[in-house]
């Protein structure tokens, strides 16, 4: 596939105007190392994004106390790519994971993914989430970190529909993201982040 | 949920919802902020064709809805789920508890559905002893307080985040801040447990590809990917109307659906779904997943010729979002569970006539939903025809009916309107306005001033204002005045024929013409507007003219629109009628479009400051924009563009009368923004309107003059 550049222009145009964090990137270990900043940058325990200082029921507040120190999870990783991050992990003091995410509830810091498309026309990334495992990363990581080759931006929905349609030929669960969780729902005020991640970096990979 | 017993409790809770602040500051924000960001976000797309596209579409499925559901049935029970087919909400919700208790589940975390809204699946399962939390904000707010959505897309947004705040105090048994975004932090946490315990998750659908056994669904906040991912089982219940062949139909709508909603490009999630997933706390680390389609008159709905397009509708809320009505008395006044033009509708064939008939009576019928509505639907139409079904099925009242007996008959009604001109005698005052209302009309009716009926009707004046015979006209034109013209504002008709002095316009005007009978539609009095209309086209058949010029712009579009639309079945009148149809024009684009009128045709000094009221059957209506302004400036006045210019004035004719709070409203908010402009005179193309607008500018003291356009180019004309 090729790269066309008025895609990826219009595509960082879109995701950046729903406050999603558009990068390049020229290698993997490029994208780990972002990861790796912004886990660092991030504030840890306290969550203060996500709300935990806010005035919960006992109930809540006990699933927030499941949480402890910096996570990040990357379970689309295969194991190359997994111990090479991993070690960066270590060095910072974070955990990665890699499975059993169901036993982190309570929140995980920062979700690392691979997307599988980009579209332009409203900077929307495309995962294909059939490990549930990749699902709850994207879903309960306050931040998710996607990255995007390039060469996989098409121009609108309609590009991708015969691969999606080649998707949905077995069982299958694939998402649209586009920017992080919103609601308006009380005054019609935006608010981030009232399911899903509080912010969204996608790091648009130059092809080879 | 609008539950009102009876016509006059329905105008009670009106009148309260009228009277609530928050509301209303709400709705306005609301309403203006939409306006702009839905513009923006079709921007780079022809909202038009492609909402024309989605209509076919979505009719095309409709007509093949049982062939589609056995095509979803078939494909995704190849990967495993379980397909259902429920005859009503009872049905339904039988069906979900039993799945709850097959599979064992005892706690449910839901994401948004309407269709569960319908089937009231929350009270079904709680009689059950099943704990449902619903985990979309707003719909959590309302669960917490025990009411029912106010908006398809934003269910809380009746609500202040005071009253929020107190709801998750109670909630949460801890004090908590009015700030909206802690009060969202505190949602995320409190539901995120909810989610952990949670063994059944239930959730709506958007889209149901037969081809391949998919379900879409739309989200902004992702709680339908948790609710469709951590429990063990997955139901997803889903109208047959869902239902739709390939990928593409699905991508298509999703192009319009979060546009028309919200004025986003689209929405944060879009969740595809096929058969039953990796899931690791469920049996073989495969989910249970069950689709649950319901019917409940919906297959009827599909066989039904002028009702089957009801099912075009992709739930975007818009036509909610754009009513004036709505924007005054919010979505418990306007729905019983589904809100705005279409919860009128849905209604009457969801939860029957008992609370629909209230409701069907609450559209001004001013078209703005019809222009925006992502379906294509008819709306106002269709709530015309549920009105005049109802009265129907269960009597017409004796004023509709007495009103469709005498408009029958022309020489009836004519008489009467002479008569009136002597019962008003007592109470006229000589400034061309009533001194006092006539009974029939006090006391709600006292927010405006009501015009007199004129010492000679139009008809009476013709022999004498009638042009001189062209030796070789280039245009021949009957005139159709309406009966506001003819009988109130005889002046108005007699300013248009003087507005196109040496055009080489042929006039004349048939005296068989009566009320167009668009009063009668809006009663619900349908044979005996069809009547009217039958009166009408033969009237104007014995003439010769190219155009039917009407300066009404509410007779214009009921002649050009519905009258095809009442005759057109019939093989006696479908040629003739389309034939009459399509002579039909406004006056200001027979002026401006037809006749050519120029700059230099007008007198050269400065001309008043002016602004604009659009009135609806002429700006939507009958699609005319351009015309009346560009005439405006042609005839060297300085024209001032009103705020929200094309917002209905509250007249609505019959309207008016049934919902004196509303159109009030209506109209001191229509006479703000006017003032606002600073003009000297407001012009319109409907001399409904300028009834409306004059009494309004009379009875708030407002110094400025309210004219049908007509007037003032003929007092420009050189
Ligand atoms: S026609 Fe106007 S008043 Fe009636 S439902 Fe539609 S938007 Fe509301
Ligand atoms: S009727 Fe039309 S505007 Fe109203 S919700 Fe349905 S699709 Fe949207």
């Amino acid at each position: 596939m090729t790269v066309k550049s008025e895609n990826v222009k219009l595509f960082t145009e879109k995701a950046e105007l729903v406050s999603a964090v558009v990068s390049e990137v020229s290698s993997l270990a490029e994208a780990y190392q972002y990861t790796i900043d912004l886990c660092g940058k991030k504030e840890a325990c306290k969550l203060l994004v996500s709300g935990c200082e806010e005035a919960l029921s006992d109930k809540a507040d006990a699933l927030c106390e499941t949480k402890f120190g910096k996570t990040i999870a990357a379970p689309a990783l295969n194991k190359k790519q997994f111990s090479a991050l991993e070690k960066q992990c270590v060095e910072n003091g974070f955990q990665l994971l890699k499975d059993g995410l169901r036993k982190h509830l309570g929140g995980i810091d920062i979700g690392f993914t691979f997307a599988d498309h980009g579209i332009a026309e409203t900077g929307t990334i495309v995962l294909n989430s059939r490990s549930e495992e990749l699902r709850i990363a994207t879903m309960i990581s306050e931040v998710h970190v996607a990255v995007l080759p390039k060469s996989k931006i098409v121009a609108d929905s309609y590009a991708l529909e015969s691969y999606m349609e080649e998707c949905m030929r077995s069982c299958d669960y694939t998402a649209f993201i586009t920017g992080p969780s919103r609601t308006a729902d009380i005054e019609r005020v935006l608010a981030i982040g009232v399911h899903g991640p509080l912010e969204l970096h996608i790091l648009l990979l130059e092809d080879k | 949920m609008q539950d009102a017993k009876s016509f006059k409790e329905y105008k009670t809770q009106v009148r309260e919802a009228l009277g609530d602040d928050f509301l209303r500051t709400a709705m306005d924000n609301f309403a203006i902020a939409y306006r702009a960001s839905r513009a923006n976000a079709f921007k780079e797309i022809d909202d038009k064709a492609l909402i024309k596209d989605i209509a076919e579409a979505k009719a095309c499925s409709t007509a093949n809805m049982d062939e589609l559901y056995a095509q979803f049935k078939e494909e995704a029970e190849k990967n495993g789920a379980v397909v259902h087919l429920a005859a009503d909400a009872q049905e339904a919700n039988e069906i979900i508890a039993r799945i709850a208790k097959d599979e064992n589940c005892t706690k449910i975390v839901k994401s948004k559905s309407m269709t569960a809204e319908e089937t009231l699946l929350n009270h079904h399962l709680e009689a059950e002893n099943l704990e449902v939390v619903e985990t979309d904000l707003g719909e959590w707010i309302i669960q917490l307080r025990h009411e029912g959505p106010s908006h398809m897309v934003m269910p809380a947004i009746h609500l202040s985040r005071h009253q929020v705040s107190d709801t998750f105090t109670d909630a949460t048994g801890k004090k908590q801040d009015a700030d909206i975004q802690k009060l969202v932090k505190v949602a995320r946490r409190e539901l995120r447990q909810k989610f952990t315990e949670a063994d059944m998750g239930v959730s709506g659908c958007n889209f149901a590809i037969a081809e391949t056994g998919t379900i879409g669904i739309v989200t902004n906040e992702g709680n339908a990917r948790l609710v469709t991912t951590l429990p063990r089982v997955h139901v997803a219940l889903m109208g047959l109307d869902k239902l739709t062949p390939k990928l593409h139909d699905a991508l298509r709508v999703l192009r319009a659906l979060p546009r028309n909603a919200t004025g986003q490009a689209i929405t944060s999630y879009v969740t595809w779904i096929t058969g039953s997933n990796e899931c690791a706390v469920a049996e073989d680390d495969r989910k249970k997943v069950h689709f649950v389609f319901l019917d409940n008159g919906r297959r009827a709905l599909a066989k039904d010729p002028v009702f089957a397009q009801v099912l075009q509708c992709v739930r975007c809320g818009a036509c909610a979002n754009v009513c004036p009505v709505y924007r005054m008395v919010g979505g418990h006044k306007m729905g019983h569970i589904y809100i705005g033009a279409i919860g009128l509708i849905l209604t009457y064939f969801f939860h029957g006539t008992d609370k629909a008939k209230n409701l069907v009576q609450n559209c001004i019928n001013c078209g703005a939903c019809k222009e925006i509505c992502a379906g294509g639907i008819d709306l106002p139409g269709l709530i015309k025809e549920i009105h005049a079904r109802i009265q129907d099925e269960e009597g017409h009242p004796l004023s509709s009916a007495l009103l469709g007996k005498m408009m029958k008959n022309r020489k009836l009604f004519h008489k009467f309107l002479r008569i009136a001109k002597y019962a008003q005698k007592p109470v006229a005052g000589n400034d061309g306005f009533l001194r006092h209302l006539p009974m029939i009309f006090a006391p709600d009716h006292d927010f405006r001033s009501l015009p007199v009926v004129a010492e000679v009707p139009f008809r009476d004046m013709w022999a004498k204002v009638k042009p001189a015979k062209t030796a070789n006209p280039k245009y021949k034109v009957a005139i159709f005045s309406g009966c506001v013209q003819d009988f109130v504002y005889p002046e108005q008709s007699v300013a248009t024929v003087e507005s196109m002095r040496g055009k080489g316009v042929e006039l004349e005007y048939p005296m068989d013409q009566s009320c167009c009978g668009l009063p009668l539609q809006m009663m619900g009095e349908k044979v005996a507007g069809r009547d009217v209309a039958i009166q009408n086209m033969e009237a104007f058949e014995n003439s010769d003219c190219e155009y039917i010029l009407t300066m009404c712009a509410s007779c214009a579009s009921h002649l050009k629109h519905n009258y095809p639309k009442m005759l057109g079945h019939d093989p006696k009148y479908a040629i003739r009628v389309q034939e009459f149809a399509d002579k039909v024009i406004d006056y200001s684009s027979f002026m401006n479009d037809v006749v050519g009128i120029y700059e230099a045709d007008f007198r050269q000094t400065k001309g008043d400051k002016v602004t604009y009221h659009a009135p609806c059957h002429l700006c939507r209506g009958l699609d005319v924009k351009a015309a009346p302004r560009e005439l405006m400036v042609k005839a060297g006045l300085e024209y001032i563009e009103c705020a929200e210019e094309e917002v209905c004035c509250g007249f609505g004719g019959t309207y008016s009368v049934k919902f004196p709070k509303i159109s009030e409203q209506l109209l001191s908010k229509k006479m703000h923004n006017v003032e606002e402009t600073r003009a000297e005179v407001l012009l319109t193309d409907c001399p409904g309107c300028v009834m409306q607008l004059r009494g309004g500018a009379n009875k708030n003291g407002l110094d400025i003059e309210v004219k049908h356009v007509a007037e003032l180019i003929a007092e420009r004309r050189k």
